[in-house]
């Protein structure tokens, strides 16, 4: 082997033009702040020139007044602390059920045909429907929100996770089996871990479904809550609260959102 | 312990994969299964560690296993099937977990496989840092860890490039060399089972059969890559294997689940 000539640049030697660079998005996060400041100061201008009514569009400032206001009187805790325990308790009820259910479709050839079936039956149906009949089943108060947030939570859930316990490699299960793994450990050690990613973004969007139907719930038959608080704002024509309530609604789904997050973050660091 | 391969007749639905398999695996022996990709070599090593029911015929054992093993039938995979969410560690402690060992006893023998396998400073790395390379070492450490009397070797370094398969070749020479460590090593790379078996088992295309078994009785930390006698054995084999090859090659790529 002996060793080439280098580069002979010279005359007639042209540059290869480069054409690899195109839709690479960055994330840019000041411009996303930006975005979002500019909209709000924008909507706050078009207020004060006069552009906007102030009870059909009232100011940023406004809003952020009644929402002050609603603090301070302890109006806002009320109404967040009751929406905040139907949304959980139904969240927790129709998420868990919707993980065991929909492990349960994954793994068991008994189940599965029946569950995928049923589920494929009654996923489609707004829930919120359903809630004259948990009325009726459950009562006015408590009992029939929770029930619409859980059923409502529960086939997203079932969904995602059979879906993911699908995905699960099988030479995985193969390994599992071929160290002699027993059935119960390889749910527990490979199959479940392996579809957590899949679970978890189906919480996500279960969690969402979840306020939605909460909002909708309390709009119905609520006088505590911020779906109630904003539907009456609407009613007395007191936009600033209704907004203040929507913003509130925003802040609860963010919130949320960040928790399962962080539970993404924490129990899937290894990717 | 032996392995023996009794009569191994295998089929997909309608799609014959074996035909009647019949050897034995002596303790300590290496054996190397080559034949053309979806000659069903694969699908016989899962047969002989359980993992698959044949048709007819059975995979049988005879004796007991050494003392001390805790999993006699041992598999190495292609794919390394190492869980992603647990270290090199927790990877090998699986292996453990499966025959109720935990606790210091299992971490005991986890940091002393990992030290033979030169992985100890890999203990709490996750797979993904890993090069395949490393990935199959895990493989074989995990495999080492339950002390088979048998490992299975299902292509292990099929899915790594040509450098590393040398390095890891190296490796798996030198742990033969160690001790006697009896195993089945199904590949479609003749240089690799030339270097490494103690007797090779050449299977026809699909349905595939024993078309011609070599003894190889070369000590094998003499074995080079470079050895001229082992180019020739390899080159013998390939002359068997060639036109089975070429014609396994043209078949549609829809047959092919016999070997998925």
């Amino acid at each position: 082997m002996r060793e080439p000539a280098t580069a002979e640049t010279g005359v007639g030697a042209r540059r290869v033009a480069y054409r690899g660079g195109v839709f690479l998005p960055e994330t840019r996060r000041a411009a996303g702040a930006t975005a979002l400041l500019a909209l709000i100061a924008l909507w706050q201008l078009a207020s004060s020139l006069g552009w906007m009514s102030p009870v059909f569009a009232p100011s940023p400032a406004e809003v952020g007044e009644a929402l002050w206001r609603m603090g301070v009187s302890g109006e806002l805790v009320g109404h967040l602390k009751a929406s905040l325990a139907r949304l959980l308790v139904g969240f927790a009820i129709g998420g868990t059920a919707g993980v065991a259910f929909g492990l349960a479709v994954g793994l068991s050839s008994l189940v599965r045909a029946p569950g995928v079936t049923l589920v494929s039956a009654l996923f489609p149906i707004p829930k919120i429907a359903l809630l004259p009949l948990f009325i009726l089943w459950f009562g006015i108060g408590e009992g029939s929100k929770v029930a619409t947030i859980a059923f409502g939570t529960f086939f997203p859930t079932v969904i995602a996770t059979y879906g993911a316990v699908d995905n699960v490699d099988r030479s995985l299960v193969r390994m599992g089996r071929s160290f002699g793994l027993s059935q119960a450990a390889i749910v527990w050690k490979i199959i479940f871990p392996g579809a957590l990613p899949g679970i978890l973004s189906g919480l996500r969007i279960a969690s969402s479904i979840g306020i939605v139907l909460l909002v909708a719930a309390e709009m119905i038959g609520a006088s505590q809550g911020v779906g109630a608080l904003v539907l009456s704002a609407g009613n007395l024509m007191q936009s600033d609260r209704l907004l203040a309530g929507v913003v509130v609604l925003s802040l609860v789904g963010l919130t949320l959102s960040a928790f399962l997050g962080l539970a993404e973050k924490r129990l899937l660091a290894w990717r | 312990m032996q392995l023996i391969a009794d009569s191994i007749t295998h089929a997909y639905g309608p799609l014959p994969v074996l035909k009647d398999i019949s050897f034995t695996i002596a303790p300590g022996e290496v054996v190397a299964v080559v034949g053309p990709s979806g000659c069903g070599k694969s699908t016989l090593l899962r047969i002989l560690g359980g993992l698959e029911q044949p048709s007819s015929g059975a995979a049988l054992v005879k004796g007991a296993p050494p003392p001390g093993s805790l999993n006699p039938l041992t598999f190495v995979f292609q794919d390394f099937a190492l869980l992603p969410w647990r270290t090199v560690a927790g990877n090998v402690r699986l292996a453990l977990e499966g025959h109720g060992l935990a606790g210091k006893a299992a971490a005991a023998i986890v940091a002393d496989t990992l030290a033979r396998t030169g992985l100890a400073d890999f203990a709490d790395v996750y797979p993904k840092q890993l090069s395949g390379g490393m990935k199959q070492r895990v493989g074989i450490a995990r495999a080492l860890a339950v002390k088979p009397a048998v490992l299975l070797m299902d292509e292990p370094l099929s899915a790594l490039d040509a450098q590393t398969r040398t390095l890891l070749m190296d490796d798996l020479v030198r742990l033969h060399a160690e001790g006697d460590l009896a195993t089945v090593y199904v590949t479609h790379n003749l240089d690799e089972a030339v270097r490494l078996a103690d007797r090779i088992v050449v299977l026809s295309r699909r349905p595939g059969s024993i078309k011609a078994t070599f003894l190889l009785d070369m000590p094998r930390p003499a074995r080079s890559a470079e050895d001229p006698a082992l180019v020739r054995e390899a080159r013998r084999l390939w002359d068997l294997i060639r036109a089975d090859a070429a014609e396994a090659d043209r078949e549609l790529a829809d047959a092919e689940v016999a070997d998925a």
